[in-house]
């Protein structure tokens, strides 16, 4: 599973990092950013779904792999 | 260097020759019909708006009014959201709905920027402000906060009955802002006249109003004044400082963000502290979970923000557009209800519950699209603190007198007056 973030939707509301801080951080701006590479470790697939579900501005997408 | 003179004369004056607001009839008294006459002033809308937005919601579902010569009320989340990202039909020039509209040419600056700015200029003023208001830098304020709410607590030693609203919650956003910008904590009382004034006084008469505002900008002048004889770490001298395009900021600008930063953060989180307690006070199974689950505040808290959200903005529309089924003209307000959008069934299951654990959460209580609160790092952790210091100090609390509380009117929505008893 990965994590993607759209930069042209995020607006720095901060859900994400809030609520998954080992996946997101924020710029010096307070944009959100990835960690890492947008991998999401085994075990932590409910987290990004989370903090997919709860960005007011629906920047994050979760990609299954297939 | 050559000292600064943007604020030696009195830089308002120069405005007199320049382009002037228009000014339309001021309209009061109970509503009839919320789906054509609404008003968000009268006491009706102040005591319990819910009601009234889902009954429009399903019949309108966007309202109009002739008063503030002329608005609209959208209460879907679909709209709300449509018309927070739409900049190019709709303009932040002014963002109180109120029976004043500035001069046409005063965009995209704005009054207050960057809350009041549109695009392109919008997102340069804000870049500005962003990196004070990360997540990371509010974090410095919060020893001093939790400090400061204790404080609060400690001074209700010997009564049983507190006005949370009064003796709390309102006290801790004057706080924290007077630290940021570096004016005296003993000014907070003056603070709380300028959010009525601006906030609350949308319709007493014209010379009042202007006399009420010229009171803010004076004080403003003033603490610019002695930033300039004395800088320091704060952001009133970090504005007077900034340069943007290559050079410092027009004086209207600095001024302008001043009132925005003083004004933006005091009685919205001050509505928000005084929600939360409120129900919290009625809702004992709640209040309980929380005293026993500490670490269910941060979700809890995002529903109070959900359900209770204290803040409604407002667009003026830029040119006659027929907009998803509603006529509207050049310079009609649109009243951008957070708090309607909030509490619509197609976006949030149990809409109209506050469940305390709820996982899925897009609430839009600090806006959408380009105009996210500047502030909302800093307003989650002042709620979460305030809460966290209340709760572990006075675990036990309940309303004394339900109809003793009192709501403010506007587009900032919180208790004014909460007598919990403590003990």
């Amino acid at each position: 599973m990965k994590v993607r973030i759209s930069s042209e939707r995020c607006q720095g509301h901060g859900r994400c990092y809030d609520l998954v801080p080992d996946l997101f951080g924020e710029d010096d701006q307070g944009y959100s950013r990835l960690l890492g590479d947008g991998t999401v470790p085994p075990g932590k697939e409910r987290e990004a779904r989370l903090a997919e579900s709860n960005c007011p501005e629906r920047a994050i997408e979760v990609l299954e792999e297939t | 260097m050559a000292a600064d003179d943007r604020f030696t004369e009195d830089y308002r004056g120069r405005r007199e020759d320049g382009p002037v607001g228009t000014r339309n009839e001021i309209i009061t008294g109970p509503v009839s019909d919320w789906a054509a006459d609404f008003s968000h002033l009268e006491p009706a809308w102040a005591a319990d708006p819910y009601p009234i937005q889902d009954d429009l919601r399903q019949r309108c579902p966007i309202a109009h009014t002739e008063r503030f010569g002329g608005g609209w009320l959208p209460t879907s989340y679909e709209d709300v959201a449509a018309i927070a990202y739409d900049t190019d039909h709709f303009s932040s020039r002014a963002i109180i709905m109120s029976n004043f509209r500035p001069p046409r040419e005063l965009a995209p600056v704005g009054g207050s920027p960057p809350i009041s700015s549109d695009p392109p200029f919008h997102h340069d003023a804000r870049r500005l402000l962003l990196p004070a208001f990360t997540k990371k830098a509010v974090a410095r304020q919060e020893p001093a906060t939790r400090a400061f709410c204790h404080s609060l607590i400690d001074a209700f030693a010997g009564q049983d009955v507190v006005d949370a609203a009064a003796d709390y919650a309102q006290h801790i956003p004057i706080r924290v802002i007077a630290d940021m910008l570096g004016f005296p904590p003993e000014h907070g009382p003056q603070f709380r006249e300028f959010v009525e004034d601006l906030i609350e006084g949308i319709n007493l008469p014209p010379d009042d109003r202007i006399a009420r505002v010229s009171r803010l900008f004076d004080y403003l002048l003033a603490q610019v004044h002695e930033h300039l004889d004395d800088p320091r770490e704060d952001l009133t001298t970090y504005l007077i400082d900034a340069e943007l395009y290559g050079r410092k900021l027009e004086p209207s600008h600095v001024v302008g963000t001043l009132v925005l930063l003083l004004i933006a953060g005091i009685d919205t989180t001050w509505s928000a502290i005084g929600a939360s307690l409120w129900h919290l006070a009625k809702t004992p199974a709640d209040r309980q979970r929380l005293v026993a689950e500490p670490g269910l505040l941060p979700i809890a808290a995002e529903e109070f923000l959900r359900a209770y959200a204290p803040v409604t903005m407002a667009r003026l529309v830029k040119e006659d557009v027929h907009w998803r089924g509603a006529d509207m003209k050049a310079e009609d307000w649109i009243l951008l209800s957070f708090p309607a959008a909030n509490r619509d069934p197609a976006q949030f299951d149990r809409a109209g519950e506050v469940v305390i654990d709820r996982e899925v959460n897009r609430h839009a209580a600090f806006g959408l699209g380009i105009h996210r609160c500047l502030g909302s790092h800093l307003a989650r952790m002042e709620l979460r603190t305030a809460l966290e210091v209340w709760l572990e100090r006075i675990p036990e609390f309940s309303l004394e007198d339900p109809s003793a509380v009192r709501w403010s009117a506007g587009q900032i929505r919180g208790p004014r007056t909460l007598p919990l008893r403590i003990r």
